[in-house]
């Protein structure tokens, strides 16, 4: 106890301010509590307006001591009043909890057919090789279908295509896209060629989920003064690694076609089994990806190019097959049959 | 074609696995399908082919004899047969009906040579169908114990056969593991149809040899008794040197046609023919071995026809209204270019393909006319495809047949003939041969192989490659000339020839040892491709608005496409069409001439999967052109929206439908992200839509297609519930040809604009669009955006008008606006908006 009552009397409401905050729970009673503390008619500040009528010695100790208790008070206040807020925060953010669990709500969203999405992919990696789009019709005429490429009538490499033919004689539903070959060749004629034909393609089947009406095909082209076979493998290697994976083997199986000679089958190592054998590769190890060779003599004169000075390198292959390889699609009915449950994954 | 590996070697020896075989054939372009092992074991390792079938134990299915065939006591369908293993005698049951002949003889003075299957020995179980493993377990069948057996072939995956037990050629070594015996594997290989050279096992054989360096030989042929000259008994006259290059005959007299030897048989089921009877085997085992197909006709019918005295057979068309019943029972008409091989009295056989049923040869024939000939292969396809004929000679003469391997064939075919039917080879053949192949030469210089492959190859080297596969070469200098071997019509002449070769040392070579490199040569000139890029970019805007992409079929029929295209009301009639002359089914016959039309299709088939239709695509529509061959095949977009705006989620149960606006919507979004010029929507009128809900999107004048609700007699031919169905059809081609290459965008302002809402009554008649235009024509350039926020209609405004509220940024590029500024442009709006349309402004 001091000698001074005063001094007593500022410890005493410190004392009591301190313990009356410690009931402050809300917003409201910390007003009011500053208000009976700190506001002008608070005890303190009374102390505060009575320090003149001190004697003259006491007033700096007395004056001193109600300006620690202010402090006191403030810093207590302030603490006070931020761990209100945080308690404040703390309800706000607990009420307002969700179940995160419940399902996310998805903007409207659009996709791209597979085959539009697989064909992309190819386009842009031939595209990197000095490849451009080039496209032609889908009813074409027979010499630019068979003859020209090759196939004089009556040329037993027909029967490797059932066709569909219109009822004008002489023309038909293209079955593959290489009349787009003869259309480019005799368009450039004697410029380089390098193109990539996509399109759709015809061939008179029973629909199953193997074979379809109607699919889309991917040619390339290249002619040149100067374009081999070493450059069709490499040409052809670079695009299996950069569909299939940097790790995918391929290999080139001496196959017929009657525009290309030589020509070749490439098939891709099973990226399901890894070459082990499984039903995808039917225990084989390689899937048939494309057909390839070079281009042949005839067709190359036929477009417009001396077969003693050009030479180039044609390739094919079937977009939905690729893209059934990609994503393990077993029914080649889905591509047309537009169910969106296939169409929602990709 | 199906190789057994046992006739294979015949030809060439072979010491590769079977994997490794397998290997070298199909990467030189001989694709091994399938191996079937028919005794031999299964190779051991890793490998990529398919390989099934059956290995026989050597100590368990053995070769053995059966002494004497005695009557089961208690069934009649049963024998008892007294049976040598090389180790013991026992006592084995069967009941295969082809031994009872000898039951209850006593001991056989020739015993039968069977195969044996022990106790545990793993065979096929031949009471079941199909092919499936059993393992040989002890039971009693009728009190007699029986814990082994003798097999069918079908028990030991030879053949289907499982009428009776196979009965060996009586030199098997009794005892001897089966598999040692006759072990076997079959080879399927897929024959390229540029190398049906290669429809033999001579031709694989030579191609086996070429790649593994082995030489090829030749079986030698088995002994056989002569007979008198044929000269003078046949004549041949071929009137069509074209359609048939060459015709050979030979002469067999005296045999007599019966089961051919066991090992014959069984080459023959394995190679995938079925046995008939001697006489008809040897035709086909000597086609299959060295692929020219033969016919044997019977000599005395043929003479019958020429009244008695020798035959001449006559190559010729057929004759107007000819019929003839071929080997099948089926009596055939015959089409005048048809190549036929006929007598003095009439046609005799169809020629390549099938021969005739009446001078066939049956089990009384006696004597054998063998013919070996060349026909002309377009013919013989047209005919073959004319007749929905097919035969292993077609399949052979219609990939082309080389002429100097018919003597050969016939000769060897006599010989075997002989050999397993008795009889005398008549010394000599008949050989017309009026039109002789001639085997081209094909020059190829090293810098043609660089060229073409990217290798350099000397000519020596080119040279060994090539002799490897016969070809005759001479090296002059650097360059090669290389002579075709008389088996092969594949090699043409000229730059094409070279080709040809091209492929042959690449193939010997092997493409697995050529390198690998991207062109050296100069890329082509790039172009710009403006349309292409437009559509990609118009797929990416349209997926963006939250439409899914379809890609439909582009067949269909009149009747489908005019649920969309027929008219509400009123008669219709289908347009022109392009049509197929051989269609799969009739709903897919012709050419589509509306994408709509498929993808509303696609929309309708949708409709029960999901609460949100959402579709396009872009692809072509075929219209055909008056007085041309080819179609005009322009590209469409096609729209569909439909059901629900958003998909329903666990807070939005039941959004509103989609209408008009939501698809306007998509359509505006798609224009200014193309950069469509000056494109707008305008009311518009089609027979297919609903006449109030119906517009038209323009770019300056030009109309690039419609957009709307489908009318409702049009919804009512779809399975769409009571839902709108909107549905947009643009002219693809005309809209991305207007998608500009640049555009300009304007800067972002500094100055803060005026914002402000008016709202305005009009007469219900005056469309949004008229007060919108006043609007902006008012504000001028610092009116930068007008925003309608609300229509309303109400009692208040009064009946007929509706309040249009429209939220109005003022905004100069250079100062701020003032208050009186903005305040003066708002009079002149109102002022102008009362003036032309008698609006008023809504207190």
């Amino acid at each position: 106890m001091s000698e001074i009552p005063e001094i007593n009397e500022l410890d005493a409401l410190q004392t009591r301010a301190l313990e009356e905050l410690k009931m402050v729970s809300d917003e409201a009673a910390l007003q009011a509590w500053r208000v009976a503390h700190l506001g002008r008619n608070a005890p303190l500040m009374q102390v505060f307006s009575r320090l003149g009528q001190l004697p003259k010695e006491l007033r700096p100790q007395v004056g001193q001591r109600a300006n620690q208790v202010k402090q006191a008070l403030e810093a207590a206040l302030e603490e006070r009043a931020a761990a209100l807020r945080a308690e404040a925060l703390h309800r706000a953010l607990e009420s307002e909890r969700l179940d995160v669990t419940l399902p996310g709500r998805r903007p409207e969203q659009g996709r791209l057919h597979p085959t539009t999405r697989t064909l992309r992919r190819i386009v842009r990696i031939f595209a990197e090789m000095g490849f451009q789009v080039y496209r032609s019709r889908e009813v074409e005429s027979d010499a630019y279908n068979f003859e020209l490429l090759n196939m004089p009538a009556h040329h037993p490499a027909r029967d490797l295509w059932d066709t569909f033919y219109t009822t004008i004689p002489g023309v038909l539903l293209r079955t593959h896209t290489s009349p787009g070959q003869i259309h480019v060749m005799r368009e450039r004629a004697p410029e380089p060629v390098r193109v990539i034909l996509p399109g759709m393609c015809y061939r008179y089947e029973q629909i199953s989920a193997r074979s379809e009406i109607q699919f889309n095909q991917v040619e390339v082209l290249a002619v040149g003064r100067n374009i081999t076979f070493s450059d069709l493998k490499g040409t052809l290697n670079t695009f299996a690694r950069r569909l299939f994976g940097e790790q995918a083997r391929t290999r080139l199986r001496p196959s017929y076609f009657p525009f290309t000679e030589p020509s070749a089958e490439m098939d891709v190592e099973c990226f399901v089994c890894g070459g082990k054998g499984c039903t995808v590769c039917k225990g084989s190890g390689w899937l048939e990806i494309l057909g390839c060779g070079m281009v042949h003599p005839t067709v190359l004169q036929n477009g417009g190019y001396d077969p003693q000075v050009f030479s180039g390198f044609a390739a094919g292959m079937g977009l939905e097959r690729i893209t059934m390889l990609l994503h393990r699609i077993e029914d080649i009915r889905y591509f047309w049959a537009n169910d969106v449950r296939f169409l929602n994954q990709f | 074609m199906k190789v057994p590996l046992s006739w294979l070697k015949d030809f060439v020896e072979i010491d590769l696995s079977l994997p490794e075989l397998a290997y070298r054939l199909t990467m030189a372009g001989l694709e091994v399908e399938e191996i079937r092992l028919v005794g031999l074991p299964m190779p051991e390792g890793a490998h990529e082919f398919k390989i099934e079938g059956l290995s026989w134990d050597p100590d368990k299915i053995v070769v053995a004899q059966i002494e004497e065939v005695m009557p089961h006591p208690n069934a009649d369908r049963l024998v008892l047969c007294r049976l040598n293993d090389g180790r013991e005698t026992l006592t084995v049951l069967t009941g295969a009906p082809n031994l009872f002949p000898y039951k209850g003889q006593g001991p056989l003075p020739r015993p039968l040579k069977v195969a044996y299957a022990r106790e545990g020995a793993r065979i096929y179980d031949g009471h079941q169908p199909g092919f499936v493993l059993t393992t040989l377990k002890r039971a009693k069948i009728r009190g007699i114990e029986s814990f082994s057996m003798v097999c069918s072939e079908k028990e030991l995956g030879i053949s289907e056969e499982h009428e009776g037990i196979i009965i060996l050629d009586e030199e098997a070594p009794v005892g001897m593991p089966l598999v040692d015996y006759m072990g076997d594997a079959v080879l399927e290989i897929a024959i390229l149809p540029n190398m049906i050279r290669n429809a033999s096992i001579l031709g694989v054989a030579r191609e086996l040899a070429a790649l593994t360096g082995k030489p090829l030989r030749q079986p030698p042929l088995p002994p056989f008794e002569r007979g008198a000259s044929i000269e003078g008994r046949a004549a041949i006259q071929i009137t069509d040197p074209e359609l048939n290059p060459r015709f050979v005959l030979g002469l067999i007299e005296g045999v007599t046609p019966r089961p051919s030897p066991y090992w014959v048989q069984r080459r023959l089921r394995l190679a995938g023919m079925r046995p008939i009877n001697s006489v008809v085997d040897a035709t086909n085992y000597v086609m299959l071995m060295l692929g020219e197909p033969l016919h044997a006709f019977d000599y005395d019918v043929l003479t019958a026809r020429a009244g008695g005295k020798p035959p001449t057979i006559i190559t010729r068309t057929a004759r107007e209204g000819e019929r003839l019943t071929t080997l099948d029972g089926v009596e055939r008409v015959l089409e005048p270019y048809m190549i036929l091989v006929t007598d003095t009295a009439g046609p005799l056989s169809l020629a390549g393909i099938m021969g005739g049923l009446e001078s066939e040869v049956t089990e009384n024939t006696h004597n054998v006319l063998l013919e070996g000939a060349t026909w002309n292969p377009v013919n013989v396809r047209r005919t073959a495809s004319a007749l929905r004929l097919s035969s292993e000679a077609a399949y052979r003469f219609v990939r082309g047949v080389h002429p100097a391997l018919a003597p050969e064939a016939v000769r060897v075919c006599l010989a075997y003939m002989a050999a397993w039917s008795g009889g005398r080879v008549a010394e000599g053949l008949v050989d017309a041969y009026p039109k002789p192949q001639v085997d081209p030469e094909v020059t190829l210089s090293e810098a043609e192989v660089q060229r073409w492959l990217g290798i350099s190859l000397r000519a020596e080297e080119v040279a060994d490659l090539l002799r490897r596969l016969e070809f005759t070469c001479r090296v002059e200098g650097e360059t090669v000339v290389a002579r075709v071997p008389p088996h092969r019509l594949d090699i043409g002449e000229g730059v094409i020839g070279k080709a040809d070769l091209i492929e042959e040392i690449a193939r010997l070579y092997g493409y697995d040892r050529l390198p690998e490199t991207l062109p050296a040569d100069p890329l082509p000139w790039q172009r710009n491709q403006p349309l292409l890029e437009a559509e990609e970019a118009l797929r990416d805007v349209l997926a963006g608005l939250g439409l899914q992409e379809v890609v439909t079929y582009r067949l269909t029929s009149p009747e489908r496409e005019a649920r969309w295209l027929a008219p509400a009301e009123g008669e219709y009639l289908p347009p022109d069409y392009v049509r197929l002359a051989n269609p799969i089914a009739p709903e897919r016959s012709v050419m589509r001439r509306s994408l709509l039309a498929a993808v509303l299709e696609v929309a309708e088939r949708n409709a029960r999967l999901t609460e949100r239709l959402a579709f396009f695509e872009i692809g072509p529509i075929f219209l055909p052109l008056a007085g041309q061959d080819l179609p005009e095949e322009p590209l469409r977009l096609a729209l569909v929206l439909s059901g629900m705006r958003h998909l329903p989620a666990w807070d939005r149960a039941e959004p509103p439908l989609a209408d008009f606006f939501d698809l306007k919507g998509i359509l505006e979004g798609m224009a200014e992200a193309l950069h469509v010029p000056q494109w707008r929507i305008e009311p518009a009128s089609h027979p297919g839509l609903h006449p109030g809900k119906c517009a038209a999107l323009y770019s300056g004048e030009r109309e690039l297609g419609y957009l709307g609700e489908l009318h409702p007699l049009v919804k009512a031919r779809y399975d769409f519930g009571p839902v709108p169905v909107l549905v947009a059809e643009l002219d693809a081609t005309a809209l991305l040809s207007l998608v500009p290459e640049r555009f300009e965008v304007q800067g972002v302002p500094v100055y803060p604009p005026v914002i402000e809402d008016i709202a305005v009554v009009v007469d219900e008649a005056v469309p949004a669009a008229q007060v919108e235009a006043v609007i902006r024509q008012a504000g001028g350039k610092l009116l930068t955006r007008v925003r309608l926020f609300d229509v309303f209609r109400g009692e208040q405004i009064g009946v007929g008008k509706k309040s249009l509220a429209y939220n109005l940024t003022y905004q100069a590029p250079d100062h701020t606006l003032t208050d009186a500024e903005a305040a003066q442009i708002r009079q002149k709006i109102i002022r102008r908006l009362e003036q032309t349309l008698g609006a008023r402004l809504r207190g």
